[in-house]
């Protein structure tokens, strides 16, 4: 019988109280026990950042942080993003650019540009690189997503 | 990932007192980028994991204590990064952390992890042996502070007693002014560990100290007082044959997948000469300042 412990979670401003095997990750629960699948799970070494969410403003790779951690804190994962069925600006200027390839990296994508553009509304290039710097794609797609993080940015701005 | 108990103490007491109940058995957690890895991989089986992310006494991360800036093992890489005071006083400092792993990674792991954990390539290594800083551990038996000069063993191990517990870094404010320069060596831009780390620090009155990691099994700091690495005016026939002597400290293992030991002992002299001047151009405009 694992350990088991109370917490509680604000996960895209619903309230959560569970009780979590101390052992398990906060991208297992958020996953396993909260049906939030919109999160990947993939290198479970904290190096491709599929597992991307914000806890209180800060964006971290949920595999290496424990449920129990997280307890009592504010989290966002990629299906916070949209609002009332209408997607953010940032997700439609992914769609708009063709971002998304296999789209498995995208919600982590999504998640740390949505972090960038939170504290740097007018990002440069360079300043989207270093912040998706932990956010790898495979297909490659990165000179788009480039784009569509200033294509945002300029949106958001208008 | 194997079961253990998980302890979340409130104060630095509880958490020594949990520590010296489970010794050995016991894990402790700031950040988690190394722990919880090692944790799934099950190259460690804690009995009991110890969360300091709950002591009041260990925040803020980052404060001025008794002619000391003081780090807490709270302290996360993205704190030191923005931290006006580590800017002002430690800007060699701040840029090993702005280089760690990505963005998630210097939101989660903590300087005392780093320099805990005793990898021969951590990046806050270098700096913080530039900069004189100390270790502070507590136990039941009391508190003692370890120069970081004293601290390093080798990969994985540090002159830490079992029961002790590392609260955070003290570094002494410059009582001379002081030019410091970081520099790094990776395969790759981005998300990778150190080939080579590096920091060199030079003081007005000539001292020159130079550390440098993931060169061998701990990092290296050592010093020219002789005054001719930090004079501009010195020629390079006099400066090399210094820095190669500062340089013979470097052994690094042929079985490193990131470099082969000559490509690093070849950049290591690159990256000392390019950072130590870095650090005296620094040093002479913080006179015209």
């Amino acid at each position: 019988m694992s350990d088991r412990f109370p917490i509680e979670l604000t996960v895209n401003g619903r309230h959560y109280a569970l009780e979590v095997a101390v052992h398990h990750t906060l991208l297992d629960v958020l996953r396993d026990d909260l049906g939030l699948t919109g999160t990947k799970e993939c290198c479970v070494v904290g190096e491709c950042g599929a597992c991307t969410v914000i806890i209180d403003g800060r964006t971290v790779n949920s595999c290496l942080v424990l449920a129990v951690e997280a307890d009592g804190s504010e989290i966002l994962t990629v299906e916070g993003l949209a609002t009332a069925g209408r997607l953010s600006p940032l997700q439609q200027a992914f769609l708009d650019t063709g971002a998304a390839q296999c789209g498995f990296c995208i919600p982590g994508q999504l998640i740390s540009a949505h972090a960038l553009l939170a504290r740097n509304p007018h990002p440069t290039p360079e300043d989207i690189h270093e912040a998706l710097a932990g956010n790898l794609c495979r297909c490659a797609g990165y000179e788009q997503i480039t784009e569509a993080v200033l294509a945002a940015a300029e949106e958001v701005g208008r | 990932m194997q079961d253990f108990q998980y302890c979340r103490p409130q104060t630095v007491a509880e958490a020594v007192a949990v520590l010296a109940e489970y010794k050995e058995g016991a894990q402790i957690l700031a950040g988690g980028t190394d722990l919880v890895i090692r944790l799934r991989n099950g190259e460690i089986h804690p009995t009991a994991v110890i969360d300091l992310k709950r002591i009041a006494e260990l925040r803020p991360g980052v404060r001025r204590e008794d002619g000391c800036l003081v780090i807490s093992a709270t302290a996360v890489m993205a704190d030191i990064e923005r931290s006006e005071a580590v800017l002002r006083d430690f800007p060699a400092l701040a840029e090993a952390a702005s280089t760690v792993g990505s963005v998630q990674i210097r939101n989660r792991a903590t300087v005392v992890g780093n320099i805990c954990n005793a990898s021969p390539a951590a990046d806050t290594a270098p700096p913080l042996l530039v900069y004189d800083a100390s270790a502070v551990a507590v136990s039941p038996g009391g508190t003692r502070r370890i120069h970081l000069n004293d601290f390093f063993v080798r990969s994985g191990q540090t002159t830490l007693q079992p029961g002790e517990l590392v609260t955070g870094l003290e570094i002494p404010l410059p009582k001379r002014r002081l030019g410091a320069a970081y520099t790094r060596l990776t395969r790759r831009r981005g998300t990778d560990l150190a080939s080579i780390t590096l920091c060199c620090g030079v003081d007005e009155d000539g001292v020159t100290r130079l550390a440098y990691g993931s060169v061998g099994p701990r990092p290296v700091l050592v010093l020219d007082e002789s005054g001719t690495l930090a004079d501009p005016n010195a020629p390079d026939e006099a400066k090399t044959p210094i820095l190669e002597q500062m340089l013979a400290g470097a052994s690094p293992s042929p079985r490193s997948m990131r470099a082969g030991p000559e490509y690093r002992l070849a950049m290591l002299r690159v990256l000392g000469r390019r950072a130590l001047g870095t650090a005296i151009e620094r040093l002479a405009k913080g006179e015209a300042a």
